[in-house]
């Protein structure tokens, strides 16, 4: 008998932390794609009413350009994170003194909040403050900086400040991968005379294949999910120049009274999220469990 | 320049010239990305010392002339959130109280989760772990509004306690994630011999796991404070006047367009903001980087 309750334990112990999964995580998804289908304005509507919603979506001006924003956005923040992040980690692998020290401040951005550096770097990147003013005093007095209010350049101020704020993460990530790069090999290569620069093309970087791909996927799910970067920055604007899906969202869910709106937004976002997520995890899982 | 024997040895002067100057070079390079990557940091410190007369006249790379305590005190007990003049000082208190008890839930309900999905598997228990997993990268646009309608029916929309139960549920994934990572690499024959000898599921995880998990402990509860203290997205979302954690203080107090812009209480307030935080990287950034790449390389 008590043989038979021991055997549950396990199970009534994860029991509570499933249940709450289910309800908070699926549920709610499930909720939210549902509402997506609705004509669900400030109030939840449980009629359902088509694609309605995601014609509305694809119609208006504010969403293309949080889509346009994060196209832009996501691919430069991918690819300059990454190419940063490698080149540091490289130049740190050099046996550098005080390696730790600089690993330390190419990574404490991921330990605050952008609404606490952001505050700094809207002061840097506002052109009555920051750089224009800063090189204009120098004589320069036709120096130009306006990136952060200018509608056409502002969302390049967001790259430059996701950028230093994730590069390091990614440094740190290629770091690792560096460090476990099998050592005798990259001996074996110098005795028989190879170039430093051979030895990263031709053997290191191959096999750093998954850290690359751990890094793209992390990023890529930071720029789908991006918001105090926005928030903290240029708040949307100018008008609604920097907007990405995930303030679109908060706007219409928040300040618009438009759930339905809301509710197809992050539908989409959902989506995205799991275009890239699943696959990952899928592979990642099977191969750790054989 | 003649070729004579240098200290290095019998190796030639260009020789021995080249890689000091490629040292150099990397040295260069590397310090032209710390001063980058620290510049906003000086930038928040330098100019929370100023007075706002010397900000108007000076450049906003400058050193201070003095230490200017005044504005910290302002960001601290007067700055405006809207119509409340009160400084960062109970949005602060709000964030204590918001990250301690989620953090403790989330890390124990974590450790004895992690231990079932190592050591007692039972049917269906990778794909609860996967569906745990999937959790933390679910992007919480798509929570919120269900969310906002569950705290109201239970009666703590806009709370602390909402907040607290928020951040719980969706720390739970990572705590797991973290606690399974690290009990998986202990062996199984442990566990049967324990088994063998009588000991129950409760007293296995006392005796026996919960003794070796200091370290993961200590990772886990950095991430999760770290997380809760920078969330922003919940704070704005759940909370009301009063109950605002202090990310979304300050950025109210930032972004609040009455009067005449204190860029240096604005930058105060922002280091106040980050001090638990940035206190915690400082003393145990080790855990902190072993916590965010054991996030991002899963499994």
């Amino acid at each position: 008998m008590f043989a038979r309750f021991e055997k549950q334990i396990p199970k009534l112990v994860l029991a509570p932390s499933f249940s709450a999964v289910l309800i908070f995580v699926y549920a709610f998804m499930a909720w939210t794609v549902y509402i997506a289908f609705t004509k669900s304005t400030i109030m939840p509507m449980y009629k359902l009413n088509g694609v309605l919603q995601f014609g509305r979506l694809a119609r208006s001006p504010r969403w293309e350009t949080a889509i346009e924003n994060l196209f832009i956005f996501g691919i430069l923040f991918i690819v300059i994170s990454t190419v940063l992040g490698l080149f540091l980690a490289i130049l740190l692998d050099q046996r550098i003194r005080s390696e730790g020290a600089l690993r330390s401040i190419f990574l404490y951005p991921m330990a605050l909040s952008f609404i606490v550096t952001g505050t700094a770097w809207k002061w840097i990147l506002n052109p009555g403050t920051g750089i224009e003013a800063f090189v204009r005093s120098w004589g320069f007095s036709s120096f130009k900086f306006d990136w952060l209010v200018n509608p056409d350049f502002a969302i390049y101020t967001i790259v430059i400040a996701g950028v230093w704020q994730s590069a390091g993460f990614v440094m740190a990530l290629f770091l690792a991968g560096l460090r476990s790069v099998n050592q005798e090999i990259i001996y074996a290569a110098m005795v028989d005379g190879i170039s430093t620069r051979r030895i990263y093309t031709k053997i290191i970087l191959p096999s750093m294949a998954p850290v690359f791909m751990s890094a793209v996927i992390v990023l890529s799910h930071l720029a789908i999910k991006s918001f105090d970067l926005v928030v903290a920055l240029t708040g949307g604007g100018p008008g609604y120049q920097t907007d990405l899906p995930a303030t679109f969202m908060y706007a219409m869910a928040f300040s618009r009274g438009d759930l339905g709106q809301a509710a197809a937004s992050a539908t989409v976002m959902l989506m995205t999220v799991v275009a890239i997520i699943v696959p990952y995890l899928y592979s990642e899982l099977r191969s750790k469990n054989g | 320049m003649v070729n004579k024997k240098s200290s290095a040895g019998s190796i030639g002067f260009v020789e021995y010239l080249i890689p000091k100057i490629q040292r150099i070079g990397i040295y260069l390079v590397l310090v032209v990305f710390a001063a980058y990557y620290l510049m906003p940091l000086f930038v928040m410190l330098t100019t929370s010392l100023k007075s706002l007369e010397e900000i108007r006249t000076g450049s906003f790379i400058s050193l201070p002339r003095g230490i200017d305590l005044s504005s910290w005190k302002i960001a601290w007990s007067e700055a405006c959130t809207g119509v409340k003049c009160q400084g960062l000082r109970p949005y602060m208190l709000n964030s204590f109280l918001i990250a301690v008890p989620a953090v403790a839930i989330s890390t124990m309900v974590g450790a004895i989760n992690g231990y079932v999905l190592s050591h007692w598997k039972f049917r269906g228990a990778n794909l609860i772990f996967g569906m745990m997993l999937f959790g933390c990268f679910v992007p919480f646009q798509v929570i919120l509004l269900p969310m906002a309608i569950v705290l109201g029916k239970l009666g703590v929309a806009g709370s602390i306690s909402g907040l607290v139960l928020v951040h719980v549920v969706y720390g739970l994934g990572f705590t797991t994630l973290f606690f399974r990572n690290y009990f998986v690499t202990v062996s199984d024959e442990i566990t049967r011999a324990a088994k063998i000898d009588g000991a129950g599921f409760f007293r296995i995880f006392y005796s026996i796991f919960l003794p070796l998990s200091a370290p993961i402990f200590v990772v886990t509860i950095i991430w999760q404070f770290t997380q809760i203290w920078n969330d922003f997205l919940f704070g704005v979302s759940f909370s009301q006047a009063g109950t605002q954690p202090v990310t979304v203080a300050l950025n109210n107090i930032v972004n609040s367009t009455t009067g005449v812009k204190q860029y240096n209480v604005d930058m105060a307030a922002a280091i106040l903001a980050a001090l638990p935080t940035l206190l915690v990287y400082i003393l145990a950034g080790k855990y902190f980087i072993r916590g965010l790449t054991a996030g991002a390389v899963k499994g």
